[in-house]
C-alpha cells in the first residue's frame, strides 16, 4: 500500500471505531447531531473538499458531487447512521479499488519488465564497468554474464551459451549462441560468458523498440473505453436530475392531489437514488480489462499495440494469411525421392531402393553443385553423400531448364520437364505441388526429386483452433504456383486460397475481401512482415509474426507475434475474446442492477445500505472480474 | 511534437477528466492520459513553446482535479 492509501485505512479504521461506538452512547437532540459530525468528517472530508472545489471550477456532477449532497442531505434528514456509514464504505470501495488496480498494474509492468538496467563494459585494464545502456557506442564491446538480460542488440563476437527468449517471445525453450551470431536484446543469458559488439544503440535496440510500443498500448483507446467515457458525460447528469425529479414530482403531485406532500420520505429516496448512480464499477473496470489483456499478451510474446486492436481482434471472421514464412518455414526442402525403375540398382531387395535414392539425390546434388539457386542448397543438404566437386566437370547450365554436368564420366542431366524433353528423353509429371527435379543419366530417364516448402507444425492446429474461436473465413495468399497454392491450403484446411499473386495483388485481394464483409466484421492479416507491409497496413488489424528482431514488421503490424508460431494467432484471438467477454460482463452487470436498483430506490423498497451495496459491491465484483484478464492458460 | 510524462492520479474519472481538461489548452493537438500506466502523452501543435503548454495543462488539470499530480 502506497501512503496515501494508508492514510485512507487509518481513517477508515477511526470511523468505524467511532461509529460503532457512538451507537451505544445515550446521546440526543444537538449533541447526537456534533458527535456523529465527528466520523463524518474524518472519512470524507476531503470528497466535501473536492465536490466544493467542483462546484466553483464548475466542475459538478462527478462522484464526490453525488456522494456529498448524498450523504448531506442524509444528515440534514436526521439520518446520521447512513450519512457517515454510506461516506464510509464509498471510502472502503475506493481504497479496494486502489489497491486492486495498484496490484495489477505492477504485476503487468512485472510481466513486461525487460529493461535492462546497465550494460558492462571493459576498460583498458580489462576490468568491468557497469554504465547505463544509454551510453554505450555502436561498435563498443559488451560483455553479457550469465543472469544477465542482453542490453543492446549486436553480433557475438566470443564466447558461447544459451540465451533465454522467453520474456520476448514466451518460449520457454533456450536458444544456443555462439561466435558471429546475432543477438537481440532483451533475452536473458543463462550459461556462459558473453561478449557482444553492439551494432545498435540502446534507443534503437529491440528492447528499446519493445518497451515504448507495449507502454503506448494503452494509449490508443477501443471504441469500447470511449463508449464509457461519452456515457459517464451524459450519465451524471443525467441521474442528478433523475434524483432531483424523485425528490421534488411525487410531493407536488401530491399536494395538488390534496395528499400530505411527504417531503421527507421523497427527498430520502432521491438521495439513495444518487448514492446507487455513481459510475465508478464501469469507469474503473473497463480499461483495467483491457489493460490486463494487453498484459497477459505481452507475457505470451504477443505485443498490441492498443486495446482498439484488442477489441478489433475479438470480431474478426476473416483471418487472411500469408502463406511463405507464415504457414510454411519459408525454407525449401527435398520431401520427396523417387527413382524410376531404370536407375542402375547395384544390389536386388529393399538396400536397393535406398541406395537408388541416395544415388539420384547425389547425382543431382552433383551436377547442381555449382549452381547458387536455392534448389542446389536444398539438394545439397538433403544428399548423405558429400558432394566431391572434383569429380564434376563439364557443367553446362541451360536457363529456365536446369543443369547437365559430366559426374564421374556420365553425363547428368538435372532440371524440368523442359529440360529433359530438349534432351530427348521422355518423362512423367508427377502430381504432388512443388518444384521438381528430373533426373537423367546419359539420356536415360531416372525419376525424380521433389522440393517444397514444409509447412509449420502447428499450422493446421492453428487454422483449427481459430476457426474454433469464431473465424468465418480463412484464405492464404500467395506468390506461388497455384497448384502449390492449392496443395498447402488443402493441407492445412483453409477456406479459400489465391496463388501467383504479386505483392500489389495481395492488397488488391485483401480489398475485395474487405467490402465482402459485413457490419462489424474485421479482417485480420497475417504476414511475416517482409514485403507486405502495404497489405499489412491495409487490413483491419494486421498481425506480423516472426518479428524478433525484424523492425519493419513490428512498425508496420498492429500487432506483432514475436515468434513464428501460428498457434500464437489464435492464443491472441482467446486472450482477446475473453477479454471483451469480461467486459461485456461487466457492463451488463454493473448496469443492470443499478438499472434495477436506481427502480428500488426510486420507489422505496431500497434503503441507503442497498444503495451502498449497489455502488461499492458492484465496483468491487467488477473489478475483480476485470482482473480476470490477467490470467492465461498457457496451453491454448 | 509528441511528448510523455508521467502523471499521478487516483481514478480512473478523474485521469478521464484530466485529459477532457488536456484537450481544451491552447497549444495542444491532442491528448491521452492512461490511468493504467499512469501517463499522459501530448502532441504539441505547431510553433507551440511546450514548457508554458504543459505548464497551462498542469493548471487546466488541477482546476478540474485537485488531486492531481503532472511531473515535468
Amino acid at each position: 500500500m502506497t501512503k496515501k492509501q494508508k492514510r485512507v485505512l487509518y481513517r477508515i479504521l477511526i470511523a468505524f471505531f467511532l461509529l460503532a461506538a457512538l451507537h451505544f452512547a445515550p446521546v440526543t437532540g444537538w449533541a447526537r447531531l456534533i458527535l456523529y459530525l465527528v466520523p463524518y468528517l474524518v472519512i470524507g472530508y476531503d470528497i466535501l473538499r473536492k465536490a466544493a472545489l467542483g462546484i466553483i471550477h464548475r466542475e459538478i456532477f462527478d462522484e464526490n458531487f453525488l456522494m456529498a449532497v448524498a450523504t448531506v442531505g442524509a444528515i440534514l434528514l436526521g439520518e446520521y447512521v447512513e450519512g457517515a456509514a454510506v461516506m464510509l464504505f464509498y471510502q472502503v470501495g475506493e481504497l479496494f479499488q486502489s489497491v486492486a488496480v495498484g496490484r495489477s498494474r505492477r504485476n503487468i509492468s512485472a510481466l513486461m519488465d525487460i529493461r535492462p538496467d546497465s550494460a558492462n563494459v571493459e576498460d583498458e585494464q580489462g576490468n568491468l564497468i557497469q554504465v547505463d545502456p544509454d551510453d554505450v557506442e555502436i561498435g563498443t564491446v559488451i560483455v553479457v554474464q550469465p543472469g544477465e538480460k542482453v542490453p543492446i542488440d549486436g553480433v557475438v563476437v566470443a564466447g558461447h551459451s544459451t540465451l533465454n527468449t522467453s520474456a520476448l517471445t514466451g518460449e520457454s525453450v533456450p536458444r544456443s549462441v555462439g561466435e558471429a551470431d546475432d543477438i537481440i536484446s532483451g533475452c536473458v543469458n543463462l550459461t556462459g560468458l558473453l561478449k557482444i559488439r553492439t551494432t545498435r544503440e540502446f534507443g534503437e535496440s529491440t528492447v528499446s523498440k519493445i518497451l515504448d510500443l507495449v507502454e503506448n498500448s494503452s494509449m490508443k483507446k477501443s471504441p469500447t473505453e470511449n463508449f464509457i467515457t461519452r456515457f459517464a458525460k451524459y450519465y451524471t447528469p443525467a441521474v442528478c436530475f433523475g434524483a432531483l425529479a424523485v425528490a421534488v414530482l411525487p410531493p407536488v403531485l401530491n399536494l395538488l392531489l390534496g395528499n400530505p406532500a411527504a417531503w421527507g420520505i421523497w427527498v430520502i429516496r432521491a438521495l439513495t437514488f444518487l448514492v446507487i448512480s455513481c459510475p465508478c464499477a464501469l469507469v474503473v473496470s473497463i480499461p483495467l480489462s483491457f489493460f490486463g489483456g494487453i498484459g497477459a499478451a505481452s507475457a505470451n510474446g504477443i505485443l498490441v499495440k492498443g486495446s482498439n486492436y484488442l477489441e478489433a481482434l475479438s470480431e474478426t471472421k476473416y483471418m487472411v494469411f500469408d502463406k511463405t514464412g507464415t504457414l510454411t518455414r519459408g525454407v525449401f526442402q527435398v520431401t520427396k525421392v523417387q527413382p524410376s525403375d531404370n536407375y542402375p540398382a547395384p544390389e536386388a531387395g529393399a538396400q536397393a531402393q535406398r541406395l537408388q535414392r541416395d544415388g539420384l539425390l547425389y547425382d543431382a546434388a552433383c551436377a547442381e553443385s555449382y549452381s547458387s539457386h536455392p534448389i542446389s542448397k536444398s539438394l545439397q543438404e538433403a544428399c548423405v553423400r558429400t558432394v566431391d566437386r572434383s569429380l564434376v566437370t563439364d557443367v553446362e547450365e541451360i536457363g529456365g531448364q536446369g543443369v547437365t554436368a559430366l559426374v564421374d564420366g556420365v553425363r547428368v542431366a538435372a532440371g524440368n520437364g523442359k529440360l529433359m524433353r530438349t534432351l530427348g528423353v521422355s518423362c512423367r509429371e508427377p502430381e504432388e505441388a512443388g518444384t521438381v527435379v528430373h533426373v537423367a543419366r546419359d539420356s536415360v530417364y531416372c525419376g525424380y526429386i521433389l522440393i517444397s516448402d514444409v509447412e509449420k507444425e502447428q499450422s493446421a492446429e492453428a487454422i483449427a483452433a481459430l476457426k474454433a474461436a469464431g473465424v468465418k473465413s480463412t484464405v492464404m495468399l500467395t506468390g506461388d504456383s497455384r497448384a502449390v497454392a492449392e496443395y498447402t491450403a488443402g493441407r492445412l484446411g483453409l477456406d479459400q486460397v489465391y496463388g501467383e499473386l504479386l505483392p500489389a495483388d495481395k492488397v488488391e485481394r485483401v480489398e475485395a475481401l474487405l467490402a465482402q464483409k459485413k457490419g462489424k466484421e474485421k479482417l485480420a492479416f497475417v504476414g511475416d512482415g517482409i514485403n507486405d507491409a502495404p497489405v499489412l497496413s491495409r487490413a483491419d488489424i494486421g498481425i506480423a509474426m516472426g518479428a524478433l528482431g525484424s523492425d519493419a514488421a513490428i512498425e508496420a503490424a498492429d500487432i506483432v507475434l514475436m515468434d513464428d508460431n501460428p498457434m500464437k494467432i489464435a492464443l491472441a484471438m482467446g486472450i482477446s475474446r475473453k477479454c471483451l467477454r469480461i467486459v461485456r460482463e461487466n457492463i451488463v452487470f454493473a448496469l443492470g442492477v443499478k438499472f434495477v436498483c436506481l427502480i428500488l430506490g426510486a420507489m422505496g423498497v431500497a434503503n441507503m445500505w442497498m444503495a451502498i451495496f449497489a455502488d461499492v459491491g458492484v465496483m468491487v465484483l467488477a473489478v475483480l472480474n476485470a482482473v480476470r484478464c490477467l490470467s492465461v492458460r498457457k496451453d491454448g | 511534437m509528441k511528448k510523455t510524462y508521467k502523471i499521478e492520479v487516483d481514478c480512473a474519472a478523474c485521469a478521464l477528466k484530466m485529459e477532457e481538461a488536456a484537450k481544451k489548452v491552447e497549444g495542444v493537438e491532442e491528448a491521452v492520459v492512461s490511468f493504467m500506466t499512469q501517463k499522459m502523452k501530448v502532441e504539441f501543435a505547431e510553433g507551440s513553446d511546450e514548457r508554458a503548454v504543459m505548464e497551462r495543462v498542469a493548471k487546466a488539470c488541477k482546476k478540474v482535479e485537485s488531486d492531481c499530480e503532472i511531473f515535468l
